[in-house]
């Protein structure tokens, strides 16, 4: 049995994908074919909830270098939320905090959608 | 503080299913060892990066294979080697990886050499005649 799930939610502004559990060069996949179900049914303004993501590899963050070029050319973007501690240093070490927008809340994630601000 | 010493080890067939197990151990020998929490992480995320590379690179995929683990929990440093009978890593071939550049490229891996060095003290890579071994190793600094 996976020890990894994502869950779908649709507001106005973005399609959320909450993640739970370990993400690692096993599960990875699952993650990936999320984003690549919503990038084909044309949601192509994400948000991934890590709120109840335990751990992440580098296989888990292979998954956003591999598409958010491909996302960000259709003018839509991932965003990153309310990642634990722990997780949020492995994403931390690699320097993503420079390309991606990783927020604490959904809320403010959602709102830098609505504002149409990018990373730099 | 003192650390409880030993040797551990585990051998898992060459599947990336394996994994979760791989830091279970990693993890139920650090905690016993008293570790703390910051040394604990940085073994789970470094063991847990070799055996994939193991996996993908060494055995390309193939689960038929195996790779053993053995912790070395001593006074002050924690040696964890993984052997296997696969591919060589070629280190000739290693780049430091940029992660603006390989999202460019839609590229998901190369990650994982750089967060072992990131996350241990030394890494070293061994190859005799059929075997490779990856020495991670980890000096325990009291005050971390």
């Amino acid at each position: 049995m996976s020890n990894f799930s994502v869950a779908f939610r649709d507001s106005d502004i973005a399609t959320i994908l909450a993640v739970c559990g370990e993400l690692d060069a096993h599960t990875a996949p699952e993650l990936e074919s999320a984003i690549k179900k919503c990038v084909d049914e044309g949601k192509i303004r994400l948000i991934v909830d890590g709120n109840e993501l335990e751990y992440i590899s580098s296989a888990g963050l292979g998954v956003f270098m591999a598409y958010i070029e491909e996302i960000r050319a259709l003018d839509g973007d991932i965003k990153i939320c309310a990642l634990k501690p722990k997780v949020f240093g492995v994403f931390d070490l690699l320097g993503f905090p420079r390309i991606y927008h990783i927020v604490e809340t959904e809320e403010e994630a959602l709102s830098l959608f609505n504002q149409g601000i990018q990373p730099v | 503080m003192s650390y409880a010493s030993g040797i551990h080890t585990l051998t898992i067939p060459s599947a990336t299913r394996c994994l979760r197990e791989v830091r279970k151990f990693v993890t139920q020998h650090a905690r016993q060892a008293k570790l703390t929490e910051k040394h604990i992480n940085a073994l789970i995320l470094a063991v847990d990066e070799a055996c994939a590379n193991i996996i993908e690179h060494a055995y390309q995929q193939n689960p038929d294979h195996e790779l053993t683990i053995t912790m070395t929990i001593e006074a002050k440093r924690v040696v964890v080697k993984i052997r296997d009978h696969g591919l060589p890593f070629n280190r000739e071939d290693y780049q430091r990886p940029n992660v603006v550049e390989l999202s460019r490229k839609r590229r998901s891996g190369g990650l994982g050499v750089d967060i072992m060095r990131r996350m241990m003290d030394k890494v070293e890579y061994n190859a005799h005649e059929n075997m490779n071994e990856v020495r991670l190793i980890k000096f325990i600094r009291q005050s971390e």
